[in-house]
């Protein structure tokens, strides 16, 4: 062809601008049908039509590229200024302007996949929205009862989910919302999922996750809608999206983010298991701290030393112990030094060393005599101690108050009497505000 | 009691048990602090029994209401462990 191009051109003929363009154009078709150029985008622009214009540049030269709306129309990433990108396309001359362009049908990022790069700009793009920051984050509710599952129902993770409830014999309710999670409208239907289960009353924590597969696999969970869905869900989201190494947006996006479906089951099955055991623990506390008050006294001495009530009073007594060794040690050394003077002086400095010791032995004695009064005080702490003398409380309002002086109660009253071991109940009679309590025995001895 | 919340349950008892240990307190006090943390520690472990399993899949109607059935985990569907058969 390119013969017959030449052929055209007749030594000292005059041509119009039509036929050179025409000649022009033709050369740059039949010599450039198919090219790959590598360039920086410049000059980005789309136009109402949705083609879209821009340049490819290097350090020295320009091209100009036009892309139709049916190609640009499939480019799953961002394109814009500065992007380096290969793109394959014709070249060929635009008539009425005389440019010469590439007529663009592929575009790829350079040096990355496409659904790389998408993926790189949509996180760019959400972190910089704040989407992914630590502080609008929700933690996890104290107990979370009934989980809103967003998943395939055919899929490997209900599965995994259903079989961790069954091996740590969990109690939860779970509610499924099916969603396809891979292929054509699989987000949409993630989305859609996750606003109505979120809506939902009673549910206390969404799981939204899949089994692994392929990083095309995952791609819903990549998309900019379901990551929105998950910011704006009202209970806390849980991602779960393939295995360890996977990470998607929706796992920036989501509240917290299990490694597995397995692990998110975990995670709300600890939620309730921490919950129980924190029962346990303060009704143990509760039991301890009430024992001491009808234990032995003889036993409750050493007893107490190792109760968590009496940790601070503990502490201070060591404390207070190391302080009276330390003195001790110190008085002993200062004594050991003194002697070596007096050895060397004789005289005087007995009368010094006399008064250091005594001064050490002032402390220890302080110290034992706080010591002691610690121990007074942890006596009086136990609370059913009068009881196991044998006197007996006077309950109000079925056990909320106990009655500790005699306005506490008014005739009518129904009251319960408990001693150590067992209660009765009683109304009050009469009230007698004036009466002491040695007026019975004076009247007794009389 | 009927809407005492277990959230709030074991915050009382919580707080129950602190102002117990850091003592320095009435008889009179105690003792009702006592009763009281009881009656949240029963009212908790009765919540911790009421828990049951239930797994639940919601279904849509042709009206696109929703409604819960019993889910029952299916066998695996072909050999997709990892989800690859068609629509997962």
């Amino acid at each position: 062809m390119a013969t017959k191009i030449e052929g055209l051109v007749i030594k000292d003929r005059v041509y119009t601008v039509s036929e050179v363009t025409e000649i022009v154009k033709t050369a740059l078709e039949v010599a450039l049908p198919q090219v790959w150029v590598e360039g920086e985008v410049s000059g980005y622009k789309r136009a109402a039509s949705g083609h879209v214009f821009f340049s490819l540049k290097d350090e020295k030269c320009v091209i100009k590229a036009v892309m139709w709306q049916s190609t640009a129309r499939k480019i799953v990433f961002d394109l814009k200024d500065g992007l380096k990108v290969v793109c394959r396309g014709k070249v060929s001359v635009y008539e009425p302007r005389g440019d010469y362009q590439l007529y663009v049908d592929l575009v790829e990022p350079k040096g990355k996949g496409a659904l790389q790069l998408r993926f790189e700009q949509l996180k760019e793009k959400l972190r910089a929205e704040g989407l992914f920051d630590e502080a609008r984050k929700r933690k996890l509710p104290l107990r979370p009862r009934t989980i809103g599952v967003v998943t395939s129902p055919t899929g490997a993770a209900i599965r995994d989910i259903l079989r961790v409830l069954e091996r740590r014999y969990a109690k939860l309710r779970i509610v499924i919302y099916p969603a396809r999670v891979q292929g054509e409208g699989a987000a949409a239907e993630i989305v859609e999922a996750i606003d109505a289960l979120g809506a939902r009353p009673g549910i206390d924590v969404l799981i939204v996750g899949r089994g692994g597969g392929s990083i095309e696999d995952l791609w819903a969970f990549n998309e900019e809608p379901v990551a929105r869905a998950i910011a704006r869900s009202k209970v806390p989201v849980i991602s779960a999206v393939g295995h360890e190494v996977d990470f998607t947006i929706a796992d920036f996006v989501a509240d917290v983010r299990a490694s597995t479906p397995s692990a998110a089951a975990e995670m709300v099955i600890e939620k309730e298991e921490a919950f129980a055991e924190r029962i346990a623990s303060l009704t143990r506390r509760l039991g301890e701290l009430l024992r001491y008050g009808i234990r032995d006294r003889r036993g409750e001495v050493t007893d107490l030393a190792q109760n968590r009530i009496f940790q601070n009073f503990q502490v201070r007594l060591a404390n207070l112990g190391r302080r009276v060794d330390e003195l001790e040690t110190r008085g002993r050394n200062v004594i050991r030094a003194e002697r070596q003077r007096i050895a060397e002086h004789k005289g005087a400095a007995r009368l010094a060393s006399e008064r250091l010791k005594n001064a050490a032995l002032r402390t220890v004695a302080e110290g034992k005599a706080a010591g002691a009064r610690l121990g007074a005080a942890l006596d009086a702490l136990s609370p059913l101690a009068p009881l196991k003398k044998g006197y007996a409380v006077v309950w109000k309002e079925g056990g909320l108050r106990a009655a500790a002086r005699i306005e506490d109660v008014a005739p009518g009253e129904t009251v319960e009497v408990a001693f150590l071991k067992g209660e009765f109940g009683a109304r009050v009679e009469s009230v007698d505000r004036k009466k002491r309590l040695e007026s019975r025995f004076l009247k007794e001895g009389s | 009691m009927t809407n005492l919340t277990f959230e709030k349950a074991l915050a009382d008892l919580e707080q129950i048990v602190a102002k117990l240990e850091k003592g320095g307190i009435s008889l009179n006090e105690s003792l009702a602090l006592f009763e009281k943390g009881v009656k949240m520690s029963r009212f908790l472990k009765a919540e911790l029994d009421k828990a049951e399993r239930k797994v639940e899949i919601l279904l849509k109607d042709e009206k696109g209401n929703l409604r819960a059935e019993e889910f029952e985990a299916g066998e695996a569907s072909g050999d997709d462990k990892e989800d690859k058969g068609g629509d997962a």
